[in-house]
């Protein structure tokens, strides 16, 4: 991948809305070229996917996120790998990764209620074969999430209009 | 009632105010102008540069640090100029601390004018020099730079401006307003005149980490222009840290010892919070200067192609974070482009003329704002230039 790939890659990091004529002037190229490069990005499944990120406190919609810490004895020849596809494959698993320390996979998970994600961590996740113990924390409070602050406590002070 | 024409003293009742701040008034009323007008970065200072500013508070280093400032801020400049730039300062005799980048230009004047001395401004360039030469009691020359020569200074200009009682050359590049860059080159065609003539080059370099494409070079990076040549710089821009108001003065140690006496009457030293804080930014800070570069670049791009694609002919800024489109196959004047602008579109950008005569027929927009804002500008400049050709 060569300069401009990486540069178009952390533009799109970002912000996923900037158009195709924006990114051609920001990276110095045409339009056409922006199209090729992102599609063969998503070709080579550099560019999974564009979404947004939502502060559901501030909507009418309830839900509920959980961090779970979950221990697993690895299968031989498979490791973690088949125990934690058993894992992700559920709808209600966000995130899903494998650690170093003191537990073996993360889980992240989102549910209506705290029942919700509780009942799937005790009839799903936790008799899974292979998990050995789990660990659920609720998160109360997002402050930041990839890279952007939730609620911005610094005063926004406007700059002087001109200088 | 006093007249307070009679005691204001005449030098600096002759004094303009500053042509940037022209259409302040019209643009307070309005609330959904966007400000191309800007000379200051949009980021906030990094937050580990700030947290260090606030630690030091926490701390109680609330008291005043020695006239030419900390050992510590004085030693960091002088990795950062030497790491960065290859420019080599003695930390004890060749630095001095000042508020602001501001402060050091006005220091640098000051310390070399006596009445009458002359000294040459290129321009468009920055409102302050010429004031400033006046207040110290010297005499500003301007030296008119054109779009053709992507407003470089060229030796023949140079020349036509010398007298008997040239002093000093400003040097103000990477330019604020034009966005134009001397590359070593351009700068070495100026040393022998420089030499002959034995004039000081004040070389504002305050924006030097924002040039693209390119590395900046300082006049004090050709050996036999070292010790005619005084370099200012700061924090404010490369480090988005304009309100910390912290700068430095870097040249020949007998400059510098008259500058820090000046600096030691007119200020004593240099905020103490925002010297700490410096000490961080100059250690740590390399990787946000090239984020923040890195931005800027994109920014720059997509606001020349713009305005380009509107038919604005503008030369290719390399440097600082300003575009400096012609305006005049308008046919407007820059001061009626820019007012009609703003009151017609909502769109504020700075008269070309507020940085000199020769910036007539130029505006001055800064990109350092955000791609939405630059896009909707752009939309906007659009529908007023179409509405000029009905």
């Amino acid at each position: 991948m060569d300069q401009r790939s990486n540069k178009l890659l952390k533009l799109l990091e970002k912000d996923c809305t900037l158009t195709p004529a924006q990114l051609a002037a920001m990276c110095d190229t045409t339009e056409e070229d922006i199209a090729l490069r992102v599609q063969s990005l998503k070709d080579e499944g550099v560019i999974l996917g564009y979404k947004a990120l939502i502060n559901w406190e501030k909507t009418a919609i309830e839900a509920v996120e959980a961090l779970i810490e979950v221990k697993i004895t690895p299968q031989r020849d498979k490791g973690f790998d088949r125990i934690a596809e058993r894992i992700y494959q559920y709808e209600e698993v966000e995130s899903c990764y494998l650690m170093s320390g003191g537990y073996d996979v993360t889980v992240i998970i989102t549910g209506r209620t705290l029942r919700e994600v509780a009942l799937f961590v005790s009839e799903k996740l936790s008799t899974i074969d292979g998990v050995t113990s789990t660990a659920t924390h609720f998160i109360l409070k997002k402050y930041k999430q990839q890279n952007v602050v939730f609620e911005q406590r610094e005063e926004q002070r406007e700059r002087l209009i001109f200088s | 009632m006093i007249d307070y024409n009679s005691v204001i003293s005449q030098r600096v009742q002759d004094i303009k105010p500053s042509g940037i701040r022209k259409f302040f008034d019209i643009l307070e009323t309005m609330t959904d102008a966007i400000s191309l007008g800007v000379g200051e970065p949009d980021f906030q200072t990094p937050w580990h540069i700030r947290d260090a500013g606030i630690y030091s508070l926490e701390k109680g280093f609330t008291k005043y640090t020695s006239n030419a400032g900390m050992t510590d801020v004085r030693r960091e400049i002088c990795n950062y100029l030497s790491r960065r730039f290859d420019l080599h300062y003695d930390m004890n005799s060749q630095v001095l601390v000042t508020v602001g980048g501001s402060e050091a230009i006005d220091l640098a004047i000051r310390c070399i004018t006596n009445p009458g001395d002359e000294i040459l401004i290129p321009e468009p360039s920055f409102v302050c020099y010429g004031p400033i030469a006046s207040l110290a009691s010297g005499v500003p020359v301007p030296i008119r730079l054109v779009a053709d020569n992507e407003f470089r200074l060229s030796p023949e200009q140079l020349e036509a401006a010398i007298t008997p009682r040239t002093k000093a050359l400003v040097l103000p590049y990477p330019s604020n307003p034009t966005g134009g860059i001397m590359e070593r080159e351009d700068l070495e065609k100026l040393v022998p005149i420089l030499k002959q003539h034995g004039i000081i080059v004040l070389s504002d370099e305050i924006y030097a980490e924002l040039t693209y494409g390119q590395h900046h070079v300082s006049m004090a990076n050709i050996p036999e222009m070292y010790d005619q040549t005084i370099v200012v710089n700061g924090m404010s821009k490369c480090y988005s840290m304009t309100g910390w108001r912290l700068g430095y003065v870097c040249g020949p140690g007998e400059l510098i010892a008259q500058m820090t006496k000046i600096h030691q009457y007119a200020i004593m030293s240099a905020p103490t919070t925002s010297q700490y804080a410096a000490v961080e930014a100059l250690k740590n800070g390399d990787e946000d200067i090239e984020a923040m570069k890195e931005e800027y670049d994109g920014r720059r791009r997509y606001l020349v192609n713009g305005l380009r694609k509107l038919g604005l002919s503008c030369f290719e800024p390399k440097g600082a974070f300003y575009v400096f489109p012609s305006i005049q196959s308008t046919g407007l004047s820059s001061e009626e482009f820019c007012e009609r602008l703003l009151v017609e579109q909502k769109v504020a950008c700075i008269a070309g003329n507020a940085f000199g005569e020769s910036g007539e027929g130029f505006v001055r927009m800064c990109y350092a704002a955000s791609m939405q804002n630059l896009e909707e500008a752009l939309r906007r400049i659009g529908l007023f230039l179409d509405s000029l050709k009905k």
